[in-house]
């Protein structure tokens, strides 16, 4: 790797690490000094590094220089020292030098019980998103602003509000407690289902900052699924859809960003690898009786990975997302089932569902609109694509929908 | 909106004369169903199928078995739905793919205490 491209993947993999570990000694008050530690850190590597060159092991580097930073820290702050030190005394009975454990073990620990401190309830889910993003992810203001379309500013308010409010919570860094977990795993897996959906559903036009997304979800549900406490079925059928929808992630964009719908797809694209891993979480998932709505999603992107068209495979997605309803609604299943009950049950039928979905002012709405009137009724499609054009925000989605429009116009 | 409750009655030795394939036939379109309320947000609760035994209670000291399942308005099962008026929940239920094997709906308004 580059020099130029090194500096960042560090950055993002060891900021988190050292980030997660420190805020666990300190605690949720103090998210900031650890922060600030992990930043400076980073700031002396890049400075050093780029004259001298990079030490021989980057990351014990790293870490050698973040746990003086914290040892330094505790040494000049008499009111932090008092204040913390004496609480995070373990055995030791010396009173200044602390002990900061950058263990592998450690490290994966910190972050699981940070996981459970930021998907804190006390904090919108927007802001939880934006918080994992920043100390479990490691990424940037900047990232983070384009993810969410919005500006660093923005996002440094929003940041610097849940902070402040998971301290007046005083939200605790540790583990729930045994009988706590299932009802504190749902609050997590919500997040990082938001956080995965961010990056495969953004408006945003970075296509590898959405790849990025996507993997950083993954990569903290893998976290969840290592660890024994937390391997649960519900977090296997969520890993299990998130290897399933980034299966499809080479085939969903053409080469000008616009989307490539799934019966589009060049389905060679498909990554057979992604689709075996999805299989195998769904078979872990599949233990114990409850069916959670990540089951029942999972359920339905499995059967989007057959490649060949069947009645039988409609028909299993049309029931799922009729379960999935029953679980929880939302617009987009509501829209995703009435176009499988078009596949299952034929145009018509769907039609009349689809008009009942009234979801008006959703460019969705009228782009599966303008599908099931296709071959039906021209005049009606193109109508309707017209106003999915109208509502669409992102460019992609304006690209896709353009060219649908001109292709009627040519058939005409 | 107002909540509904929707009720089905059967006559259950009717609905024992049909096919088991008839019967799936049924179930799925009864699920296509059922989704497509949930679709428009307006099940607001899946409801539940009653077990065809039970007891009719009228005074403390006369406890019946029953209802009897020979009865053709045999009280089958119930969802709850939302709807703006008694006259939409009315259409929702004239969907209700049990109808075509002798069930009768019962659309009744919650009131609530």
């Amino acid at each position: 790797m580059e020099q130029q491209e090194f500096i960042p993947h560090l950055f993002r993999t060891e900021y988190r690490k050292i980030t997660s570990v420190l805020c666990k000694l300190f605690g949720i008050d103090h998210i900031e000094i650890a922060e600030d530690i992990a930043s400076d850190t980073f700031l002396m590597a890049t400075e050093l590094w780029s004259i001298k060159g990079l030490p021989e092991n980057p990351t014990a580097w790293l870490y050698t220089v973040a746990k003086n930073k914290a040892k330094n820290y505790f040494k000049h702050n008499q009111i932090f020292r008092d204040k913390i030190v004496q609480q995070v005394q373990y055995s030791t009975s010396e009173i200044h030098e602390i002990e900061i454990d950058l263990s592998e073990k450690n490290i994966t620990d910190s972050q699981l019980q940070m996981m459970f401190a930021l998907c804190h309830p006390a904090i919108s889910t927007e802001a939880q998103i934006s918080l994992s993003l920043r100390i479990l992810c490691g990424f940037g203001i900047t990232e983070i602003a384009d993810a969410f379309l919005s500006n660093k500013e923005t996002i440094n308010k929003r940041l610097f509000r849940a902070k402040e409010k998971l301290r007046i919570a005083q939200v605790k860094i540790e583990f729930p407690k045994e009988k706590e977990i299932d009802e504190r795993l749902e609050t997590v897996l919500t997040t990082l289902y938001l956080l995965f959906n961010e990056g495969y559903y953004s408006s945003s036009q970075d296509t590898s900052l959405r790849k990025d997304l996507c993997l950083e979800a993954m990569r903290l549900t893998f976290l969840l699924v290592e660890n024994k406490q937390t391997n649960t079925p519900p977090v296997n059928a969520l890993l299990s859809l998130m290897c399933f929808h980034s299966s499809r992630f080479e085939a969903r964009t053409d080469q000008y960003g616009a989307t490539i719908l799934y019966q589009d797809q060049d389905k060679s694209l498909w990554n057979e690898e992604l689709i075996n891993k999805g299989k195998y979480y769904l078979s872990e998932a599949s233990q114990g009786n409850r069916v959670s709505k990540y089951h029942l999603e999972a359920g339905i992107a499995y059967w989007h990975t057959l490649k060949t068209e069947t009645t039988e495979k409609w028909e299993s997605i049309l029931q799922l997302y009729n379960r999935l309803l029953l679980i929880e609604y939302s617009p987009i299943a509501a829209l995703n089932r009435t176009y499988a009950l078009s596949k299952a049950n034929g145009n018509a039928e769907a039609i009349i569902e689809a008009e009942k979905l009234k979801l008006t002012d959703n460019h969705l709405y009228h782009s599966l609109l303008g599908e099931l009137y296709r071959g039906v009724d021209a005049t009606k499609a193109i109508l309707h694509f017209k106003t999915a054009l109208s509502l669409a925000k992102s460019p992609a989605d304006k690209m896709l929908i353009s060219n649908k429009i001109l292709d009627f116009e040519k058939k005409a | 909106m107002k909540d509904f409750l929707l009720i089905f009655r059967n006559d259950y030795k009717s609905t024992s004369q049909h096919s088991p394939e008839e019967l799936q036939a049924v179930t799925k379109r009864w699920m296509d169903w059922i989704g497509g309320i949930a679709a428009q947000n307006k099940l607001t609760d899946k409801g539940n199928r009653l077990e065809p035994s039970g007891k009719v209670v009228r005074s403390s000291e006369l406890i019946t078995d029953g209802p009897y399942t020979e009865t053709k308005e045999f009280v089958g099962g119930y969802i709850a739905i939302k709807a703006a008026s008694l006259d939409e929940a009315t259409e929702i239920a004239k969907e209700c793919p049990g109808l075509s094997i002798g069930a009768t709906v019962e659309v009744r308004e919650v009131s609530v205490l």
